[in-house]
């Protein structure tokens, strides 16, 4: 299955990463888009007529469906959100999203030059997620 | 590490002794029963230490003393020297150890059996793993290199950012280094460098040695 793009946004709803997909568009336009998502996934999360099994709000978008792509969400606990867009047929995108959570403590979190909730620049990182997004082409 | 184990060996048998007498001198005396004296410091075994800690939490600390040591420095030859300073306080600790718990208390003394015993037993220690290569430089009769064809796993998540460009944070591992040769009486000047690897993003990390004068002129004597 094909992974597009990967994005990952800070608890403000900030663009802090963006994997470049096949049709990336503007630099603007990726942190325009980024922030909209970060606002539906807050009103989602409202919008639940019954309560959580866990209480306190439901979880958020975690699939938006189209017919030409599919969108997986996870957030987190510190409220930072991954999101993939991949083909319409794709699924079992969470457990690599789970994956890109565990790169994103190792590479971004570990490294000394970080500065949290600021744009990801962090070579290993790249080279890691790339990595990843390969090797789920064969899956 | 044969006659290591049978020194832990008799010092548990004699601390079994130990104890027995204690327990029967209680005995003997028709005391009450009271708690057991922990073994005096010199009767217990030797322990052995843990082998493994986690990368993980090492990273956090690692990463947190280089943000410490940012804010401390101007440039970037000092934080190098910082961490090459906190390197070398363990490296001559780590020869102490190294040559008490594996060597047998013997110290090298030949200069290519010391190098090797840095990049096999004490990476070994260090790292769980050997050096990937170790070799003498073409060029100068006085400089070796150990290289490792990926980043040491101490460095494995750091990315240095272009600003900081030439910065290797496996200087660290250098002052380990220089701190092993130095309390083993081998002056060397050791630093870090990253160099690419032909058809790789990763660079390669080389820590680079270059013995004094006088320890090359010494080996000369011997050889």
């Amino acid at each position: 299955m094909i992974i597009y793009s990967v994005y990952i946004i800070n608890k403000a709803g900030g663009v802090i990463y963006h994997q470049k997909g096949e049709k990336s568009g503007k630099s603007n336009d990726y942190l325009r888009y980024g922030s909209i998502f970060h606002g539906l996934y807050t009103i989602s999360s409202q919008l639940s007529p019954v309560p959580s099994p866990s209480g306190g709000n439901s979880s958020g978008i975690q699939l938006l469906q189209t017919d030409t792509f599919r969108l997986f969400a996870y957030q987190i606990p510190t409220g930072v959100k991954i999101y993939a867009i991949t083909e319409p047929t794709a699924n079992g995108i969470d457990a690599i999203l789970k994956q890109v959570y565990v790169l994103y403590t190792d590479f971004v979190l570990k490294n000394p030059f970080y500065i949290i909730e600021q744009p990801i620049r962090c070579e290993q990182f790249d080279i890691a997620l790339e990595k990843l997004i390969n090797s789920t082409l064969s899956l | 590490m044969n006659s290591h184990l049978s020194v832990a060996q008799s010092a548990m048998k004699n601390s079994g002794s130990y104890s027995s007498l204690e327990q029967l001198a209680a005995k003997a005396s028709f005391s009450e029963k009271r708690p057991q004296k922990p073994l005096p410091i010199l009767s217990r075994p030797i322990p052995k230490g843990k082998s493994e800690v986690s990368l993980s939490a090492f990273s956090f600390l690692f990463s947190e003393f280089i943000q410490y040591s940012l804010a401390k420095v101007n440039n970037i030859t000092e934080l190098e020297k910082r961490l090459s300073d906190c390197g070398y306080n363990i490296g001559v600790r780590m020869l102490e150890l190294i040559t008490y718990r594996e060597k047998n208390y013997k110290r090298e003394t030949k200069l290519i059996n010391m190098l090797t015993f840095i990049s096999y037993t004490v990476w070994r220690i260090l790292f769980s793993k050997q050096a990937d290569l170790l070799e003498k430089s073409t060029d100068q009769d006085d400089e070796y290199m150990i290289s490792e064809n990926q980043s040491l796993p101490i460095t494995k998540f750091i990315s240095t950012p272009r600003e900081y460009s030439g910065l290797n944070c496996a200087s660290f591992v250098a002052g380990i280094v220089e701190g092993i040769l130095d309390a083993a009486e081998f002056g060397a000047r050791v630093s870090a460098h990253s160099m690419p690897l032909e058809g790789q993003k990763q660079m390669k990390t080389v820590i680079l040695i270059k013995f004094n004068p006088d320890v090359i002129a010494r080996s000369n004597l011997t050889a």
